[in-house]
């Protein structure tokens, strides 16, 4: 049965490659999956439609009602043809279900090197910052044929990013980082919509995708002339608040040393075990007390309306480098 | 309907006789309490879940209550989930006089647990700046915590607010039984509006008996945590 | 099975006292306890709604025309699919099928003069009118623009649109789907007549019965999401909204642990239809009577477990996508049982092509589409891709139209002589089913591409290359609305000019034919006893009359 289909899908896939209009542009590496998946899902469906309307079919003719008072034969229950069509469809469902969430498995883990940019949504424009601190609203470039990794917030209600050329989508919601991964593997311009619904430009917030080729991207990055990378502008916001004042490097201070946090598992007052991640940095800076680390007293301010989303992103830059400073100075 | 030309008083036409009408009416009530423990279940899991989030805040919340009226109130109700059975009781032995007066007993306790509630309880949080909406003051003295206090008082009214618009409900019904019950309608053989009653005022209880330790007990008063 | 009551000789109606003419003005109307007369109310009013929205998709369907907007500012398209969305699903689907057929036949079908509790039925359909009034109030106070799902914080902070009073409505009228749910589920285990065993009762009755269970259990559950919801907007407490600390994706869970299940709220029924009108005209025996029947209670508790597909792109955790993905293979299964029984039902039949079976059978096509492409959006992978764009809408509108509202029809053209004593032009309803079919195809079929090329929906204007498969989708449209106003005329002329119907023109089975049409105020004049299983076709010999 799962050779038929893959047969039947293979077929339908073929085919739809012949219909452009039929299939959207398939620009990166998870594509080809997701587009195999859907035309097996495809085949299924036409098979089992097309089972049940021809068997509909025959019945209507071969059993129309022929005299006004005919009787027909009782044909009662059975209970072998009852288990078939329930074991069937059930065996069908399980592989389906085991092919998709391996596949979703596998698209939803970012590999550990790639580029990464972040990504704020406001009603109703995308607004982007590539770690070199260049900044576009409702474009986004990226190089082929490496990673990259979106971390994304909303400024005020859901949004969703969107490029189906990419199969990728995840929602941006405010007070969280979502993230989200792809590697471009076509060169082109692709669409960039917001999936979720959002108020009243909802259908504007949409934007283009530039996938352009590593050196094309590279001349691109130099030609944006960024007065500061993500993690400098962080680094002024750090010390513009007074956070060093606390957070000592040598970790003599009141708050915890923030050096080589970054990527660590750290024990909560509360018992809790986390891994510091960019949503955990982010949680610090607008809920301090709920991730107090022990031995530090819960004093740290929330700094929530003080600063943006887009600051604080910034400052999350600014704290993971600290982390790789420390990694060389272990190095050395 | 003319099929039915001498019928027992309370028989409603659709039924075939007293007996199927008596487990229609209580199938009924259960049913409806079953709708009621979802309506509440929805709520109570909001508020674990919140107060899983702001712990604090809702420990600081919890601590501006006033448990001496919390408890008494939760022995008038136990009370008068007493009285409303003996209530029940009179009328499956035919005693008209004492119905009526565990019924009025019934609403008068009931009556009571409003007035606390509202008198010295609402009206208490009301001076104290506790009202979120109606001038609710965040006390520096609760710290970084503080702003999250209005939302345990936000569940606080709405949870004891939709109890409490319950046991209004309740003695409203209360009410009507008890004219009824003063006519004489009710028998041993026909007493089911007394039954169902009986069941969502217990039903009622039963709320407020998950009400009062999640809003007025844990949060650690009492294991000397924090302060 | 009585057959006094089958003897019942040939008069015009209105010579017999029925459930129409027993009285007559106003008052006798709007004070009614009969069982009967509350399912009329219910059909006019949802009929009402139906109009209604359809009339907001179809300013949908012209607006996109064009993809920079043929007709209205993006803000009012807008609201036109949120009052769209919040009239079709809570005032017309969700009530259609149980409110009217169910109100109507339950009792007919058990063997019963009422329902358990005939006043609280009245109560219910004021409920629903009041309900409906706050929502209309909200159309006509400049509507609504937060999309029929009222995500947070959109709907909470953002939106300047008449959220309270929407969500009040819906609220209200939560409540009058919970009684009617209590009243049947109380109806069905008292009230059935002797020898109506579990097992002896029709397909319909069990299907409204798993409808009832999802009402009582997960509409309380709405209405305290939606009663959050307006306590934020009034209060900014900061339940949902993350800039005051709330959680904008709980709203989420709360709102599909209810609306999934309602989603069977609208299908089961239809279903049950399904059953009974299969059967009838082919004049057989279901096939697999307790397969058809325990699949009905099946699909109702899984149907509480399956809510987080609709949140696989919000970032919960992957485990959690992992088990609420394969909960949502699990309740494709009782459906295809379903299909497969009914298919196997016209094996050896004797089958008519009357216009309730066209509807069926449309029914049968339409829904196994429409199940089929569910597998798309409970596989992880796919969905992600097609998830908010307007494969669901498609989707959906397979199920919700192509299925519920076929059904729907179907119902009410099979049960319209016992319910006026009239019968109606049998040429105009073929050609009425046929339309809506091809209508209906033609409008949603293209929408699966649409999504699949990746058009988000609840856009109000749109990249220029979608263009083609629109303007195929509004064309469409506009034939199904077409197709929907051909029953409205003939049924209403049907109610004057239709000649009289016997007590069971189709030669159908079931109590509810056994008693004249219109049946008299009090159903039965004898209650009947049941001495044979439901479908009993094959040793029958009632013709029809």
């Amino acid at each position: 049965m799962m050779g038929a289909i893959q047969t039947g899908s293979d077929f339908l896939f073929a085919a739809a490659i012949q219909a452009p209009q039929l299939r959207p542009e398939a620009a990166s590496s998870i594509a080809e999956g997701v587009d195999h998946l859907y035309f097996a899902l495809t085949f299924i469906t036409l098979f089992f439609t097309f089972i049940i309307f021809s068997t509909i079919l025959v019945f209507m003719v071969k059993y129309r009602r022929r005299a006004e008072n005919e009787r027909p034969p009782d044909t009662g229950e059975h209970l072998g043809l009852e288990l078939t069509w329930t074991i069937i469809p059930t065996l069908i469902c399980v592989g389906l279900f085991l092919w998709a969430s391996s596949l979703y498995f596998e698209n939803s883990r970012p590999p550990s090197a790639s580029t990464e940019i972040f990504v704020i949504g406001k009603q109703w424009m995308w607004h982007i910052q590539h770690p070199e601190g260049v900044r576009e609203i409702n474009e986004l470039h990226v190089p082929v044929g490496v990673p990259v990794k979106l971390t994304m917030t909303s400024e005020d209600v859901i949004h969703d990013f969107y490029i189906p050329a990419f199969r990728v989508k995840k929602d941006v919601i405010p007070g969280r980082y979502s993230s989200l991964w792809f590697q471009a593997t076509k060169i082109g311009t692709y669409h960039l919509f917001c999936a979720q619904y959002c108020g009243a430009d909802h259908a504007e917030m949409l934007g283009w995708v530039y996938v352009m080729s590593p050196a094309d991207y590279a001349a691109w990055l130099a030609g944006g002339v960024p007065s500061q990378t993500m993690q400098q502008s962080g680094e002024l916001i750090f010390n513009k608040l007074g956070c060093a004042s606390c957070h000592l490097s040598d970790g003599t201070g009141r708050g915890p040393s923030l050096l080589g946090i970054y990527s660590k598992e750290e024990e909560l007052k509360n018992g809790d075990k986390r891994l510091v991640d960019e949503a955990f940095i982010r949680q610090a800076i607008v809920n301090p007390n709920s991730v107090v680390l022990p031995k530090y007293p819960a004093i740290m301010p929330t700094f929530q309306g003080q600063i943006n989303e887009e600051q604080v992103l910034q400052l999350v830059a600014y704290v993971k480098s600290l982390a790789s400073e420390e990694r060389k100075t272990d190095g050395k | 309907m003319t099929v039915h030309s001498a019928h027992p008083p309370g028989f409603a036409h659709q039924f075939e006789d007293m007996e199927q009408q008596r487990e229609a009416d209580s199938l009924g009530m259960w049913v409806f309490l079953l709708t009621e423990i979802m309506f509440f279940g929805g709520l109570f899991a909001t508020y674990i879940i919140y107060r899983a989030l702001y712990l604090p805040a809702f420990e600081i919340g919890s601590h501006q209550l006033e448990v001496r009226f919390g408890a008494l109130n939760t022995a008038v109700l136990i009370g008068s989930s007493l009285t409303m059975a003996l209530a029940i009781h009179s009328a499956q032995v035919g005693k008209r006089r004492a119905q009526v007066g565990f019924l009025i007993t019934t609403m008068i306790l009931g009556a009571a647990f409003l007035a606390i509630k509202f008198t010295f309880e609402w009206h208490h949080d009301y001076v104290e700046h506790l009202v979120p909406g109606l001038g609710f003051v965040i006390r520096p003295e609760w710290g970084a915590a503080g702003q999250h206090v209005p939302m345990f008082f936000c569940f606080y009214f709405f949870m004891t607010g939709l109890h409490a618009l319950h046991m209004i409900i309740g003695i409203g019904v209360l009410t009507v039984l008890t004219i009824m019950a003063h006519r004489g309608r009710f028998t041993p053989e026909y007493y089911a509006p007394l039954e169902v009653s009986g069941l969502y005022w217990h039903f009622v209880d039963i709320v407020w008996i998950f009400l009062f330790p999640l809003l007025y007990l844990i949060g650690g008063r009492y294991m000397g945590a924090g302060h | 099975m009585s057959t006094a009551t089958i003897d019942v000789p040939e008069v015009p109606t209105g010579s017999r006292v029925n459930y129409l003419n027993a009285q007559y003005g106003v008052k006798s109307w709007l004070f009614t306890t009969d069982h009967k007369r509350i399912a009329l109310l219910y059909l006019v009013s949802i009929t009402l709604m139906f109009f209604i929205g359809g009339f907001f998709a179809v300013l949908m369907r012209l607006h996109l025309i064009e993809p920079q907007g043929a007709l209205v500012q993006p803000e009012t398209y807008n609201k036109l699919f949120t009052m769209h969305g919040v009239i079709m699903v809570f005032f017309f689907l969700v009530p259609s099928i149980p409110a009217t057929l169910g109100n109507f036949l339950v009792p007919l079908m058990i063997g019963a003069r009422d329902l358990a509790f005939p006043r609280l039925n009245l109560i219910s359909w004021y409920i629903y009118v009041v309900g409906a009034c706050f929502t209309l109030y909200a159309v006509i106070s400049g509507g609504v623009d937060t999309g029929w799902t009222f995500y947070t914080p959109y709907s909470s902070s953002f939106s300047h649109t008449s959220v309270i009073p929407t969500a009040v409505g819906v609220f209200i009228t939560g409540f009058s789907s919970i009684l009617t749910g209590l009243n049947f589920v109380v109806t069905i285990h008292k009230m059935r007549a002797p020898g109506m065993t579990w097992f002896r009762l029709p397909l319909f009755i069990w299907a409204i019965y798993a409808t009832s269970i999802i009402f009582i259990l997960g509409t309380p559950v709405i209405a305290i999401t939606l009663f959050l919801l307006a306590l934020e907007r009034l209060l900014h407490i900061g339940i949902f909204d993350p800039a005051i600390g709330g959680d904008p994706i709980l709203f989420q869970h709360l709102f599909w642990f209810y609306s999934h299940p309602a989603v069977y709220i609208m299908i089961l029924p239809g279903m049950g239809v399904m059953s009974e009108l299969v059967t009838c005209f082919s004049r057989k025996r279901i096939f697999g009577y307790s397969f058809v029947a325990f699949s009905s209670l099946s699909i109702a508790i899984i149907s509480f477990l399956v809510w987080g597909h609709h949140m696989f792109v919000t970032g919960q955790s992957i485990y959690a996508g992992l088990i609420f993905s394969v909960l949502s293979f699990l309740v494709a299964i009782p459906s295809a049982v379903k299909v497969f029984n009914w298919t196997a039902t016209l094996y050896k039949g004797s089958i008519s092509y009357d216009a309730p079976m066209l509807y069926a059978l449309g029914f049968i096509g339409l829904f196994t589409m429409g199940g089929l492409t569910g597998l798309f959006l409970a596989s992880l992978a796919t969905d992600v891709h097609l998830n908010g764009t307007y494969f669901i809408v498609a989707h959906f509108h397979y199920i919700m139209v192509g299925g519920a509202v076929m059904a729907y029809l179907g119902g009410i053209h099979f049960w319209w002589p016992k319910i006026t004593g009239r019968l109606y032009p049998d040429g105009w309803a073929r050609f009425a089913a046929l339309v809506i079919f091809v209508g209906f195809n033609l409008t949603f079929f293209p929408q699966f591409m649409l999504g699949y090329l990746g058009m988000p929906r609840r856009y109000a204007v749109y990249p220029a290359e979608f263009q083609v498969f629109n303007v195929m989708s509004s064309a469409g449209a506009s034939i199904l609305g077409i197709g929907y106003l051909i029953p409205l005329i003939y049924l209403t002329w049907s109610m004057r000019y239709g000649p009289a119907a016997g007590p069971n023109p189709w030669g159908a089975k079931g109590l509810e034919w056994t008693t004249p049409s219109p049946p008299p105020t009090e159903n039965f004049e004898e209650i009947p006893v049941v001495t044979e299983d439901a479908y009993d076709y094959a040793e029958s010999t009632v013709n029809r009359g």
